[in-house]
């Protein structure tokens, strides 16, 4: 019995070793920094409540907060229909195995790719001088090219979708694959409409995958500060961003507290998902 | 759901699969197209010529900083990563097919690796090895870094292996006297290749485009896409573009040659 535990030990020991280092371990630090004091030279070690004072007390901080939700909320919006709407096209309107697969993976792959060859790919899309002002310009519709087009909150939530929607895709085409298709032709022989069986069928079934999806989306958005910084131009902020420009003003301490804070409203939005939708049968 | 559906719907809903493929593809193309823009063109439309001068002034050192030396660093990074990741997940993979005291915390550990903000892990990471006196490098606290992302993924890939895994064929091979190393070399490890495969794959692509966990990590030699970054906010030129081909077109060959290599396998296999 002992010794079936000690080989399984043994195998997750690396594992155990690289997460206590690199993840536990710089957590550890992050939250002990956050109690540090510092000055414009310098970090001292110390135990003060300033930097939390600082960040809470700040009309800054909440503003960027909202923001921040602000975008989450919306990406998710968009992602969960896309990535819904996707997934049912794959699973359910693609019949041929080999075309099935082709496509999903053709929906997955730029996963793989670099997401700031991505971002910046954008550039003659939306610039001013861009694809879409001329073909706009040229069909009449506007006069002046859009300015809004690109670095705008516009660019930053199209930037997000562009890059995400694929981390919804996977997780609900994954669930729709194991609903018994049985299922649905009882509900179209019982005389459901499409809209009924996508709401009553379909979409209980796929909530595992929802959630996964939604727990992926939420936390990418919710700590991003590439994204916000490239596609808005510096005209927006996200809490990402805002410790990143702490860390480059080297206020490590206020960046730890900022950083704990954000860990704790992230976790309590994965807590609060996974306590609407149990996730635990998908895994 | 044949009787009910309207041939209309289906066209409608492939159309909408068709747009999106375009909406995720469209800007990459752009780009691609773009890279061979005349010396004289600038970052958009319309093409002033074609040409691979931007392709040229890409491995000219003095250009655009140091692209060959970030390219050898992110390669070789990526090598590291794609070795360690494949190691300690398939290890890791089999501690988990049983429970174990310790298994449930192990393993919200790593998800939570997955989900805590890369910007955290990144300063985290950072400051340990500020506090501890160690300068951070790219293959010392980046390669740890990249790890907190590969390690979840390559776990995720073998449990979705081994929850469709039927323990019979071991006994079976048990039955037949196959020492408990047999049983893993000639039965498990046949079964989980393809598998591994795709975690070598996760492991090297995500670690070569890596750039949150990267960025407080990788001390003074950037990896290619920090110095990619760089270049956003100083380069003004299709060379960016040039880049954006070269790294995707590599990325795609990657993927390719895995798929390949799967469907190699699994051909030899019939």
């Amino acid at each position: 019995m002992m010794s079936r535990h000690w080989s399984a030990w043994l195998q997750a020991t690396p594992l155990a070793c690289v997460l206590g280092v690199f993840l536990l371990l710089p957590m550890v630090v992050l939250v002990v920094v956050s109690f540090y004091d510092y000055d414009s030279v310098q970090v001292i070690p110390a135990f003060v409540l300033t930097n939390y004072q600082e960040a809470l007390g700040s009309a800054v901080t909440w503003r960027i907060y909202v923001n921040t939700l602000r975008y989450t909320l919306i990406v998710w919006a968009i992602t969960v229909t896309l990535g819904f709407g996707v997934a049912y096209v794959l699973a359910f309107e693609i019949r041929n195995r080999t075309a099935q697969t082709m496509l999903f993976l053709v929906c997955t792959v730029p996963f793989l790719t670099s997401n700031i060859i991505r971002m910046i790919s954008w550039i003659p899309f939306l610039g001013r001088e861009g694809l879409l002002n001329t073909a706009l310009q040229r069909a009449g519709l506007i006069d002046v090219p859009l300015e809004f087009l690109l670095f705008s909150d516009f660019a930053v939530i199209l930037a997000y979708v562009h890059l995400y929607t694929l981390f919804m895709i996977t997780p609900i085409f994954n669930a729709m694959m194991r609903i018994d298709r049985g299922l649905i032709e009882a509900a179209i022989d019982g005389g459901a409409r499409f809209r009924q069986v996508i709401s009553q069928v379909i979409l209980p079934l796929c909530k595992p995958g929802i959630a996964i999806g939604s727990i992926f989306v939420v936390t990418m958005v919710m700590g991003d500060f590439i994204t916000v910084r490239f596609m808005s131009g510096g005209q927006s902020a996200s809490v990402g961003l805002m410790i990143s420009n702490q860390i480059s003003l080297l206020q490590y301490p206020a960046a730890c507290a900022n950083a704990v804070i954000l860990l704790a409203v992230v976790l309590m939005m994965i807590a609060a998902i996974t306590r609407i939708i149990d996730i635990r049968k998908e895994l | 759901m044949r009787g009910a559906r309207l041939p209309w719907r289906r066209w409608a809903l492939l159309a909408f699969l068709g747009l999106f493929i375009l909406f995720l593809y469209g800007p990459t193309i752009t780009i691609l197209v773009l890279s061979f823009q005349g010396p004289d063109g600038g970052l958009t439309f319309p093409m002033n010529g074609v040409s691979v001068v931007w392709f040229e002034r890409l491995f000219e050192k003095q250009a655009v900083g140091d692209f060959a030396g970030s390219l050898t660093r992110s390669f070789s990074l990526a090598i590291m990563v794609t070795l360690a990741t494949v190691l300690i997940a398939v290890t890791a993979g089999f501690a988990f097919r049983r429970r174990f005291p310790g298994s449930d915390l192990l393993f919200t550990l790593t998800v939570a690796s997955l989900v805590i903000p890369s910007i955290l892990v990144s300063l985290g990471i950072g400051l340990l090895f500020n506090q501890a006196g160690l300068d951070p490098t790219w293959y010392g606290s980046a390669f740890g870094a990249q790890l907190t992302w590969t390690l979840p993924f390559g776990l995720l890939i073998m449990f979705a292996v081994f929850n469709r895994f039927n323990p019979a064929w071991e006994e079976a091979a048990n039955d037949l006297g196959a020492s408990p190393w047999q049983r893993v070399r000639h039965v498990v490890l046949p079964i989980v290749t393809p598998s591994v495969i795709g975690i070598a794959l996760f492991g090297f692509t995500l670690s070569y485009d890596e750039f949150a966990r990267t960025l407080l990590t990788a001390g003074s030699d950037n990896t290619l896409p920090l110095e990619i970054f760089g270049m956003t906010t100083n380069v003004t030129t299709p060379v960016l573009y040039a880049l954006g081909t070269v790294t995707t077109l590599f990325s795609f060959l990657l993927i390719g040659l895995t798929l390949l290599a799967l469907r190699v396998i699994v051909r030899t296999r019939r």
